[in-house]
């Protein structure tokens, strides 16, 4: 990231840099919370608050945190803004907190949120932190929302709550996928992603390590 | 800078203000909404009550029904009578359930729910008059596959028959065992009763698999045995001697005691 621009900022991290997708980060609360849709979406709201303020409060106090207690700092920064959001929601979405129940508070330990405080926000300005903190979140939740429309849909048959295909249970046709519905099954959905987006961007596929040497012909033994 | 930034007093100051920020910060938040939540909490803890009664409508004002319908009053589990001890409005008694004064252990054979404590006394909702109410809303809780699940079971004013189960706090499996909360599994236990024989204190209502068919079996959840499990556990536990069952079975044979005398009527007119 040698020139940074707002707009670059904000949409790079979307597909061509996504935190899930490229950098594989936060993967955990992706494979929780995306059983519906309508609880994916206020997940990735609340991810793309706290790191869009944590971005903004680290990189104004940037200059004066003592690189010794950085990641400390960055760490008070963060968890206060996760309290601030979970008390938020507890009161003006009550539903929603109780079936987010502790992934609020895991926010605290999402990688993307740490990562970028500490990657992006100590180097660059307020307003240039801001918008990547949102670009980060609107990434972290353009594949929780992916995962999400998918898990829902074959799972239990609806979209944001409402029924798309009629589930049996319910006197209709569709034989919901039970994996769908658990966690691991979001880890297939996630995989697919990285390949569709990494055959779109070559570039993103990684190096390999070492390379095979062809095959020679083996030697007899003397 | 670097070097400045990196004394001993500026680390330890700017910790400080750090601290002191985020303090005021969280605190004005937690404090600032309380209210906000805790009315929150009642309204879920109301509307559950009135959705296993049956009473619930949506956009209904959950509070003045609630105030009008319902009745709260405090249940000493181990003797079945009402107790004044506690005030029913502000009695928690799954808070008081690690309390050892209001509590009690609970161990192999007599703790099918996986409960290990359980509270002496608890809440119970009177629906219509509380001397002889339509229905009684017994919270009830036990152990799933995941956690511990919490609800209400609605029974008639006899004591015996069902109206409604709910659960308002689970960790189910969704779709499998999150199902306890599926409108159409909880119509089948209206009209279901809980007990066997008329003289049985022990509960036999209990989850069966392939079709129920009794007065006392429901379809137990396809694809979560465990739940299922749970479910029966925690309904044995709470309808037993041990939970509501000696308050229940004054309901019950006030009902008998009625049944003997309009059979009695019945056969006097008969005579005469």
């Amino acid at each position: 990231m040698a020139e940074a621009t707002p707009k670059g900022v904000l949409t790079t991290p979307v597909f061509k840099n996504n935190p899930i997708a490229l950098q594989v980060l936060g993967i955990c609360s992706a494979l929780a919370v995306t059983t519906s849709m309508s609880v994916s979406l206020v997940m990735t709201i609340a991810v793309i608050f706290v790191t869009a303020f944590s971005n903004l409060f680290v990189s104004l106090i940037r200059h004066h945190i003592p690189s010794s207690i950085r990641i400390i700092v960055q760490m008070t920064i963060i968890a206060s803004l996760v309290i601030v959001v979970d008390q938020i929601l507890k009161a003006y979405a009550y539903e929603m907190s109780k079936q987010l129940s502790v992934f609020v508070g895991l926010i605290i330990t999402n990688c993307i949120v740490m990562g970028r405080a500490e990657g992006f926000a100590m180097q660059n300005g307020p307003k240039l932190s801001f918008l990547d903190g949102i670009g980060n979140g609107l990434g972290y939740g353009f594949i929780l929302m992916t995962v999400g429309f998918f898990r829902e849909l074959f799972g239990s048959g609806s979209v944001f709550g409402f029924t798309v295909l009629q589930p049996v249970q319910d006197g209709g046709w569709y034989v919901p996928n039970g994996l769908l519905l658990l966690p691991p099954s979001a880890f297939f959905i996630i995989g697919m992603i990285i390949w569709v987006l990494r055959s779109l961007n070559p570039e993103q596929v990684e190096e390999n390590e070492f390379r095979m040497k062809a095959n020679t012909e083996p030697k007899e033994a003397v | 800078m670097a070097q400045s930034n990196n004394s001993i007093k500026k680390i330890l100051t700017v910790a400080f203000a750090l601290c002191i920020v985020c303090s005021v910060i969280v605190s004005t938040a937690a404090v600032g909404l309380r209210s906000k939540q805790q009315f929150n909490q009642e309204l879920d803890r109301k509307t559950n009550i009135l959705n296993v009664a049956n009473l619930y409508e949506p956009g209904m004002d959950v509070n003045d029904t609630f105030a009008s319908a319902v009745t709260p009053r405090v249940v000493d589990m181990r003797t079945g009578e009402y107790s004044e001890e506690h005030d029913p409005a502000t009695w928690d008694g799954f808070e008081a359930r690690r309390d050892p004064a209001a509590s009690r252990t609970l161990s192999g054979e007599k703790d099918p729910a996986g409960l290990t404590r359980v509270e002496n006394f608890a809440t119970v909702y009177l629906v219509g008059d509380p001397e002889d109410p339509e229905q009684i809303i017994l919270p009830i809780r036990g152990q799933g596959l995941w956690g511990l699940m919490r609800g209400f079971l609605a029974v008639e004013g006899d004591g015996n028959t069902i109206v409604g189960i709910t659960y308002y706090e689970h960790a189910e499996t969704p779709g499998l065992g999150a199902e306890v909360n599926n409108p159409r599994w909880q119509a089948q236990w209206d009209g279901k009763e809980i007990y066997g024989e008329a003289e049985s204190l022990e509960p036999a209502i209990h989850l069966t698999k392939g079709g129920a068919s009794g007065e006392n079996e429901i379809d137990a959840l396809s694809g979560a045995t465990l739940t299922s499990n749970g479910v029966t556990n925690m309904l044995q536990f709470w309808l037993s001697p041990e939970g509501f069952g000696d308050y229940l079975a004054k309901f019950r044979a006030g009902v008998s005691q009625e049944a003997a005398q309009d059979a009695d009527v019945e056969l006097e007119a008969e005579g005469a």
